[in-house]
């Protein structure tokens, strides 16, 4: 199959490549989004008024974990597409299984990070720079949230349909989604948290 | 805000509203129960994915908003007409101006100009419908929850009065407390993401489903800026995306993103706002242009001049809209590199915009012209738009903006910007595509009076600003002593805005007659026009073309017609596939309304229980596979042959 050259399954109707480049445009427009979201939180970041700083309070060890679990679920997004273009139902639910829970993992751990950053007095409202902070990785934590959700829709669907052309293209558009929340996440693992600790 | 506080009390003219809007709401329902219009309106329009009845409800709105904004406009203008005149007091006149200004720009502009993209655009590229017909009605109800959610504001609970750009820290809880600017944040909020997703479907739209043969260079020139303008909105709106939900964030949550203590930066504001508000004015004056170079190309009976060239100035503009944000603030503390500079790219956008005002003046050189109503709106357009590029230049050079900056002199240069580029091209594309939409035109003679009532009270008004503004009236201003000597020309404006809104007047008058009256045997072509939607019936019908046409150079109607090709074959009929409408978009945008109103009041607990319907609306939009249906051949050839005659 992988060596034919022959258009992927999601890839087959017109109404689905329509999809899939609505999705990166909307993907484009997600990419202003969270530019915003960082340069507003550039601005901030020094802002820390009478509240704590990034390197007092930032736990790199926490951080590090969560930015594990993320890329691989990235990595197991990707073996899910692999099972649906090789029409194999079964391995694409284990993988998708795989992802959510790796996902679900890593919002575990941000909401424990959270309630650490409010015990350590870094409120939403202590300070510009919290106010920055929290709403840059709250919109990632909101948006990995509803990737959740999303994907477990589509998990009841595949179940109930099967990888058909119209399945595919879904899920495929999802896995965009996915990937993206993790492009975002290395910029703030490098831009938020490293940057915070050196400088 | 508890519930038995919500409803504003103590001002009359308010008060007068509140009860004109009980009457004409109960009047509606029962008028519309009376005529047994519930299921047509719901079947029919409520529930539609059709890209032009989408339009309609998109102009038809526009046009009930310009009534809202004007009537702001004309109490402004009553209450400055004299000095020291008492018909709003401080507070009020801070409401109008500022509901005003969002109403005109947010939902009047872009509505008009969203709309008119919605009917016309899949028409000239030979299309059946946008790239998501659901999507494109779910982006129509989130506008219009939107402006509905911003107009209650002034009967429900108080209008926002920070002004349209709501400049922190005035606009935070602070300095402005109660339910009004909640208003502004999450209403714009609501109507925004509409207006992102409608940018999303034309850029994919146009992309994707241009008919065969229509390559970049064949598009026409409205089609083109539309697209480019649905390019702005998708790299601009999602940072007012932000910029609201930091404003959210401060005003019911207590956080410090632009508040003067803890931390905050207001200034953060003003730059996210106009990154996102100087190209708002090119996303609503890019397709004006498009609409004027389709309607002088039509009637002066000639192809664009400098088509190329026309392209590349709109991408220039686009390209440079983004770069010259911070001249809306010279005069707040930038170093005088960072303003050389913005003068310098707000100065280079003049060269794109020049180059277009003389492809159009080459366009009509000997052009055989016809002076249609629309056209009218065209040829006024070209001076008028001209006097406010100019003021623009003189604004944009910053040691002189000194002089300028917040006075009427700027008020009266983007009026002059915004109503001929803006608002004189939604006339001239109202009597222009009218006969496609409706299948009747406008009357001419209604027409000529809508046109000379607008543009010469629009002088009026806007001229004698220039003046003031030069003597030093700052705007937003809501009183002024007699000494200032500046009654006589205010005075002068506030007749000028009578006439205006005679002229507008006219137009609902002209729209009430046509219908009424208004020959409809027009014919599918009725201006000999160059672009394919003249190809197909008038009105369109739902499928758009029967066969989609094969284009093979630009202009290509006008070419097709003198050979004789436009005939349709019965040969090449075959089912049409179209969608099925939904009624996930209106279920779905009034579920969040809803949680929008509570937000506003800051009832969690209510919103919260409310937000349940978004998520049924969304889990129910998953599990949709709804695949359309398919209009059969004889179906198809009956309809043609309706206004075809007989098929060869």
């Amino acid at each position: 199959m992988s060596s034919h050259v022959e258009t992927p399954l999601e890839y087959r109707s017109e109404q689905s490549q329509m999809n899939i480049l609505g999705f990166w445009i909307f993907l484009g427009a997600e990419i202003v989004l969270f530019s915003t979201l960082f340069a507003s939180y550039f601005v901030l970041e020094h802002n820390t008024a009478d509240g704590p700083a990034g390197q007092d309070i930032f736990i790199l060890k926490d951080v590090l974990i969560e930015t594990f679990l993320l890329l691989t679920s990235s990595f197991t997004c990707g073996l899910a597409i692999h099972s649906m273009r090789n029409h194999n139902l079964k391995g694409l639910l284990t993988w998708i299984v795989i992802t959510l829970l790796l996902g679900a993992g890593f919002l575990y751990m941000e909401i424990n990070e959270f309630i650490h950053y409010v015990h350590e007095g870094a409120t939403l409202q202590t300070s510009g720079f919290t106010a920055g902070f929290f709403t840059l990785l709250g919109t990632h934590g909101a948006h990995v949230t509803l990737g959740i959700g999303w994907i477990t829709l589509l998990i009841i669907q595949l179940v109930k349909r099967g990888i058909t052309e119209k399945t595919a293209s879904k899920f495929f558009i999802a896995s965009l989604y996915w990937h993206f929340l993790d492009v975002v996440w290395i910029f703030i693992f490098t831009f938020v948290y490293l940057k915070g600790m050196v400088m | 805000m508890s519930f038995d506080e919500i409803l504003v009390t103590g001002d009359p003219l308010i008060f007068a509203s509140q009860i004109a809007i009980g009457l004409t709401m109960i009047g509606l329902i029962a008028l519309i129960t009376y005529l047994k219009r519930w299921k047509w309106l719901w079947s029919e329009w409520f529930t539609t994915v059709d890209h032009k009845k989408i339009g309609i409800m998109y102009i038809i709105s526009g046009v009930l908003m310009f009534f809202r904004g004007g009537v702001d406009g004309l109490l402004m203008k009553a209450q400055t007409s004299r000095p020291g005149l008492e018909v709003l007091d401080a507070q009020h006149y801070d409401e109008i101006f500022t509901t005003h200004g969002v109403i005109m720009i947010l939902f009047m502009a872009m509505p008009l100009l969203i709309g008119v993209m919605n009917v016309v655009v899949p028409l000239q590229i030979g299309a059946r419908d946008v790239a998501f017909p659901k999507l494109n009605a779910l982006s129509f109800w989130l506008f219009f929850v939107g402006a509905m959610l911003f107009n209650v504001s002034f009967v429900l609970g108080g209008s926002p009065d920070a002004g349209w750009t709501s400049y922190f820290p005035l606009a935070g809880k602070e300095f402005t407390p109660g339910v009004g600017n909640n208003y502004y944040a999450i209403a714009i909020q609501i109507a925004g993401i509409g207006t992102l997703a409608t940018g999303i479907n034309f850029v994919v739209t146009i992309l994707k489903m241009r008919a065969p043969g229509m390559t970049w260079m064949r598009m026409p020139m409205f089609t083109w800026t539309s697209f480019i303008t649905s390019i702005i909105i998708v790299a601009a709106f999602p940072i007012f995306t932000i910029a609201l939900l930091y404003m959210t964030f401060d005003r019911l949550f207590g956080t410090h993103f632009f508040t003067v203590a803890s931390g905050g930066d207001p200034m953060l504001w003003l730059n996210l706002f106009w990154l996102w508000g100087h190209p708002e004015v090119y996303i609503v004056v890019l397709p004006a242009f498009g609409m004027f170079s389709e309607v002088i190309a039509t009637f002066a009976r000639k192809n664009l001049f400098g088509y190329k060239s026309m392209v590349v100035s709109v991408a220039g503009i686009a390209f440079l809209s983004m770069l010259v944000w911070v001249h809306h603030f010279y005069t707040m503390g930038n170093s005088a590199a960072v303003n050389s500079i913005f003068s310098l790219t707000t100065m280079m956008i003049a060269i794109p915009t020049g180059v277009k005002i003389f492809n159009w003046l080459f366009t009509l050189r000997k052009g055989r012209i016809e002076f249609s109503t629309s056209m009218l709106w065209a040829l006024a357009f070209i001076p008028c738009f001209t006097i406010g590029g100019v003021t623009g230049v003189m604004l944009a050079m910053a040691a002189a903006d000194y002089q300028y900056h917040n006075t009427m002199f700027l008020v009266a240069h983007f009026h002059y910007v915004l109503i001929p580029g803006v608002v004189f091209a939604v006339f001239a594309a109202l009597y222009y595509w009218w006969p496609k939409m409706f299948g009747f035109k406008l009357n001419e003679k209604i027409g000529k009076w809508h046109f000379w009532l607008f543009v010469i009270g629009f002088n009026m008004t806007f001229m004698p600003m220039f003046f003031v503004g030069l003597d030093g009236m700052s705007r937003r201003l809501y009183t002024y002593s007699e000494s200032t000597g500046w009654g006589a020309w205010l005075g002068f404006s506030a007749i000028g805005s009578l006439i205006l809104a005679a002229g507008f007047a006219a137009l609902c008058y002209n729209i009430y007659w046509s219908f009424r009256y208004a020959p409809r045997d027009v014919g599918s072509d009725p201006w000999h026009a160059r672009t394919l939607e003249w190809m197909t019936a008038s009105p369109a019908p739902h499928y758009n073309f029967a066969v989609v046409p094969e284009v093979e150079q630009r202009d290509d109607f006008w070419h097709k017609k003198k050979r004789e090709e436009t005939g349709l074959k019965k040969a090449d009929l075959k089912p049409v596939h179209m969608p099925n409408n939904s009624w996930m978009p209106i279920f779905l945008a009034s579920a969040i309304g809803l949680v929008g109103f509570f937000l506003v009041f800051e009832w969690f607990t209510l919103a919260i229980i409310a937000s349940v319907g978004i998520v049924i609306g969304l889990i129910a939009n998953s599990f949709d596979y709804d695949d359309g249906y398919h209009i059969p051949v004889d179906e198809l050839e009956e309809e043609e042959r309706e206004w075809r005659g007989d098929l060869k």
